[in-house]
């Protein structure tokens, strides 16, 4: 089953999310990256619906880069937290799109910050955000050991003990993980989490 | 001819589209563009008027981005240049979106000519007073372009062109004088070209050079700095010619 969750900590924001491509009782592969760089300084982590998945993640990062060339000026995180939401709003009575989004971004004015957006267009501006069968775990996980300001030390050390727990107590946990951060500096990978080879 | 250059959709008896003709008329009129291709570097010049004191000059940018690797002069009606300019941004991305790659210079170029073309054939509109100076690299191939199209609709690629004020001038100095070139002499050929017709000094030129890392706007400085080299080098090769004949005096 698939996992999305992620963190804000001091100056950064974290992303992970699982790398299993599956349908039914076949694993497709294990090396699927599903956070995709929505822009230089934006991390978008999806689960659900693999179609919907593609579809609406290209759909918004090639938005975000038209606004881009029209006015001069990147999207704020929280525009572009606000312009999924609407999409997913506007499709959600007629052909909806079974997505789940965690959305992480640096800006230079706010720092970093972290969105959960769920499939029927929630949207929640929040520190530690999960999706899945895995945020049971992740969640409490994050909930126990989280606090504000952490260093991406200590963040990858709490991702890794979510991990952990998610791979040891979900029946059928996802092989792979992949985590990817973004700061100051941008949007960039950091390190997979690998049981399996590809 | 007054009876068939109201209406666009209308020939005259020897074959003319008037409508188009004073759409080229508008462009003649606008502001002077440049472009010359190298072998690692297409630059962009266009001439700046410098009257307006209390305009605030970085919102009036006259070399846009479509896309990472691709950017647009133009001379003409920079109205009619803004929709343009919506429209291909759009294209550029929606490309990106349908196929999963970046669009090569010829085909933004081609779709930019068909909406100008659109509009000499329909009713109740009117041409598009603009031509487009487009540069880019092509995605994989990596091989610099230059391209322009009219008012007509028809488009074609160069190793230096330039549109708007003066154009002849211009062509006619780059025919003279161009040569492969690459990197830094690509950027002074555009400028030599454009200083034929424009007041010389970086207030008035505003020039862009596209290489496969992007776009990069030159600033006041580096203009005025380049400015100063061609015009040594102007005065090298005055001095050179004068030189022998001063000796015989």
């Amino acid at each position: 089953m698939e996992c999305v969750f992620g963190m804000v900590g001091k100056g950064f924001a974290l992303v992970v999310a699982d790398s299993s491509a599956v349908n039914s009782i076949l694993v497709h592969k294990s090396n699927e990256d599903k956070i995709m760089v929505l822009d230089s300084h934006k991390l978008m982590g999806a689960s659900g619906e693999a179609g919907d998945r593609a579809q609406f993640t290209e759909y918004v990062q090639k938005n975000v880069a038209l606004y881009q060339y029209r006015n001069n000026i990147p999207l704020t995180t929280k525009a572009a937290a606000n312009f999924m939401r609407g999409e997913l709003a506007t499709a959600l009575r007629k052909n909806p799109y079974m997505v789940n989004i965690v959305l992480a971004g640096y800006d230079k004015e706010t720092g970093p910050s972290l969105y959960f957006i769920d499939y029927i267009a929630t949207l929640h501006k929040v520190d530690k955000a999960a999706f899945g069968y895995g945020s049971y775990f992740a969640l409490s996980m994050m909930d126990r050991h989280y606090h504000a300001d952490m260093t991406v030390d200590e963040a990858i050390k709490l991702a890794d003990q979510c991990i952990e727990e998610i791979r040891s107590r979900l029946v059928v946990a996802p092989q792979n993980f992949v985590i990817k951060i973004v700061d100051q500096d941008g949007a960039r990978e950091h390190s997979w989490r690998r049981t399996t080879k590809d | 001819m007054a009876r068939y250059d109201r209406a666009i959709t209308v020939f005259s008896p020897d074959g003319h589209l008037f409508q188009v003709e004073y759409a080229l008329e508008a462009v003649r009129k606008g502001n002077a563009a440049v472009g010359v291709r190298g072998t690692d570097t297409v630059v962009l010049g266009v001439e700046k008027k410098s009257t307006v004191k209390l305009q605030d000059s970085r919102s009036v940018r006259k070399i846009v981005s479509l896309d990472d690797h691709i950017a647009l002069a133009c001379a003409g009606l920079k109205a009619d240049a803004r929709v343009l300019i919506n429209k291909a941004r759009i294209e550029c991305q929606s490309h990106r979106l349908t196929v999963e790659d970046p669009v090569t210079v010829e085909y933004i170029t081609r779709y930019i000519a068909g909406l100008q073309q659109k509009y000499t054939q329909s009713g109740g509109v009117r041409p598009f007073g603009l031509s487009t100076l487009i540069v880019g690299f092509d995605p994989y191939s990596g091989v610099p372009a230059l391209y322009q199209t009219d008012p007509s609709g028809t488009f074609s690629a160069w190793k230096a062109n330039a549109t708007g004020r003066n154009s002849n001038s211009m062509r006619e100095f780059l025919e003279k004088n161009y040569k492969e070139t690459s990197g830094q002499e690509t950027v002074k050929l555009a400028i030599r070209a454009l200083l034929e017709v424009v007041e010389s000094g970086g207030k008035n030129i505003e020039v862009a050079v596209m290489t496969k890392e992007g776009l990069r706007q030159l600033d006041e400085a580096e203009i005025d700095a380049i400015v100063a080299e061609i015009e040594a080098e102007k005065a090298a090769a005055e001095a050179a010619k004068k030189g022998p004949a001063a000796k015989e005096t």
